[in-house]
């Protein structure tokens, strides 16, 4: 069964800025991989709860210390820009 | 005269305790077999020859000050280059992270720096760990040592040629569908995925977080076993690691199977598996049985449809955790006039082909009108496949399969049809949605002369019995080959 798929939409949600060219190339990989993914839905499992984890377990905590946490120095450095103490990026109001 | 980079960890280790050998001359050996071997393999993305000596003269400076780190204390290792390690540059084989130096060591490497290990470099990898052949790599393919022709297996390529050819005594890498395993069989040496949780992640880049676990390469179980027990237990940077008691691991090497239960995957049989591999596959069943084992056929009905949910799976949480590489705090930025901009070029520019496929999938996957019948569906899937497990495990203690459905395939063979490229892991995949423990043990040599491996999969938290049977496995193949490109007859390109 052919699978519906807004290619052009999956990429932005995934913030992929992709050519007209190479989204064609994707729509057509994926309509493949989810025909095959399909099979999914021909078990019974009516009633089955998901699996979401392997480990039986709900929050992890730790105790509450005061700790150092990496050098800030340190973690900026690796930033592709940096404006003092800061991460800079472009400008982020008037985006749609 | 021996080369001391064909020693075995335990050999190894009883060398430098007797004084036949310095962790500098076995880590000099290591280095002297890369020299020859990397311009034919490309195991390594990263290799520090100096840090290794510096580390490795370290190792020998505290063991004669009585400082004794155990088995590991001075042996020559690799990591897979997704695993942080600080102030050395980390890829996970892609494009986005290229110049990207960790600010922190992940558990495992500190784990393994406390007990003295030599950290050699760090291994190349499918992008991010998506693929089954370390093609996918934004600095080219790792090549397999026993054919260069052909792929070493993935997404741990790099680090399971590098064990195959004695560039590195043993390695970490990291499993979430098959890539410990597949590699460790494509390669010719033991490779296992531990119980999910047990290895603590912390510092692991993630790809699928309820799949991803570490793990061991070496060339024999026993080395295996013993680099697993340094690097397990509960830590408290990773939220998903095992609280309990670490369970016994190699506590049974040498028990046998007599009296054991053990289970043959009826569906991992037949159809799918190349012919060569089911016979040695079956011809060791048989010796399993002589030795005193109990082996029937089990049935687990809904691994036909566990691959279609891993490939749901795996790229629906790959398309969250992906999201992190955005330009901003570290890597690759592509300019652009505003953030989002910015941001999509630069995902578009720094991902793969394979890493940018499974993003849109997982995109899909997860977004709205379309969660129900592609990821709800998949994860109660993924709760019969486990049902399978348990069922199956009330009757038998261990179950077994190949590894892989065929040996190494050439390299360019699979890269234009991802499916094709995705049943590299039919055997191996539910494990990971099970959380299980397994692993992978040579056991004979094709008619081109390429290893077939051979699976064992155990209940969650019974890595003592997974090791057990690999023991036996390993008495009873006699599998002691190596590639020729480990043989000194082999000279520098």
């Amino acid at each position: 069964m052919p699978v519906d798929i807004d290619i052009a939409k999956v990429a932005r949600l995934a913030r992929l800025a992709l050519s007209p060219e190479k989204l064609a190339e994707y729509d057509s990989q994926l309509q493949d991989i989810l025909e095959h993914a399909e099979r999914v839905g021909a078990l019974p499992t009516e009633g089955v709860p998901p699996t979401s984890h392997p480990l039986p377990m709900t929050n992890a905590f730790r105790p509450d210390e005061v700790k150092a946490s990496l050098d800030r120095d340190e973690v900026l450095e690796q930033a592709p820009e940096r404006a003092g103490e800061y991460f800079r990026v472009p400008r982020i109001l008037g985006e749609s | 005269m021996s080369d001391l980079a064909d020693l075995t960890v335990s050999e190894a280790a009883s060398s430098i305790r007797r004084g036949e050998a310095t962790s500098l001359e076995i880590t000099n050996a290591v280095i002297a077999r890369a020299g020859v071997t990397e311009s034919h393999l490309h195991a390594y993305l990263t290799f520090d020859q100096d840090a290794a000596r510096a580390a490795a003269q370290a190792a020998d400076a505290a063991l004669a000050a009585g400082d004794d780190g155990g088995l590991f204390h001075g042996i020559p290792i690799a990591l897979k280059d997704n695993m942080t390690t600080r102030g050395t540059e980390t890829t996970a084989g892609s494009k986005i992270l290229s110049g990207y130096v960790p600010p922190y060591n992940a558990t495992v490497v500190r784990r393994l720096q406390d007990r003295h290990a030599v950290i050699l470099g760090k291994t190349n990898l499918d992008e991010f760990a998506m693929g089954s052949s370390t093609e996918n790599s934004a600095y080219g393919p790792t090549r397999n040592p026993w054919d260069t022709d052909r792929v070493p297996g993935g997404s741990s390529g790099g680090s399971a040629a590098a064990v195959a050819v004695g560039s590195a005594l043993a390695a970490l890498g990291s499993d979430t569908g098959g890539s410990i395993r597949q590699p460790a069989s494509l390669c010719g040496i033991v490779g296992v995925k531990p119980t999910y949780g047990l290895v603590s992640r912390y510092g692991l880049i993630a790809f699928a977080s309820s799949l991803d676990q570490i793990g061991p390469f070496a060339r024999t179980v026993g080395d295996t076993a013993a680099l697993l027990e340094v690097i397990v237990g509960h830590d408290i940077h990773d939220a998903t690691s095992y609280r309990g008691d670490v369970p016994p691991i190699s506590t049974a090497l040498e028990t046998g199977v007599a009296g054991m239960r053990i289970g043959v995957v009826k569906e991992l049989s037949g159809e799918g598996i190349d012919d060569e591999v089911a016979a040695a596959c079956r011809a060791m069943y048989e010796k399993l049985a002589a030795a005193g084992a109990e082996v029937t056929e089990v049935s687990l009905p809904a691994s036909e449809t566990a691959l279609s949910a891993y490939y749901l799976i795996a790229p629906a949480e790959a398309s969250a955790n992906l999201a992190r590489f955005d330009g901003v705090r570290y890597g690759l930025r592509v300019d652009g006039d505003t953030t989002e901009e910015m941001m999509a070029r630069t995902r578009a520019e720094g991902f793969g082909p394979e890493v940018a496929r499974r993003i849109l999938l997982g995109t899909y996957a997860l977004s709205a009108g379309y969660y129900d019948a592609f990821y709800g569906q998949a994860q109660k899937v993924r709760t019969l496949v486990r049902r399978d497990f348990a069922a199956a495990y009330e009757k038998v203690d261990v179950l077994v399969s190949p590894t892989s459905p065929t040996t190494a395939f050439p390299i360019g063979e699979r890269t234009a049809d991802p499916l094709s490229m995705y049943y590299a892991d039919v055997c191996t995949i539910a494990s990971n949605l099970a959380g299980d423990p397994s692993g992978s043990i040579p056991i004979a040599l094709d008619s081109a002369a390429l290893p077939i491996g051979f699976q064992i999969m155990a209940p969650a938290l019974h890595e003592e019995q997974l090791f057990r049977v690999a023991a036996e496995v390993e008495r009873l193949a006699e599998f002691r080959q190596r590639p020729e490109l480990a043989t000194s007859e082999v000279r520098p390109a």
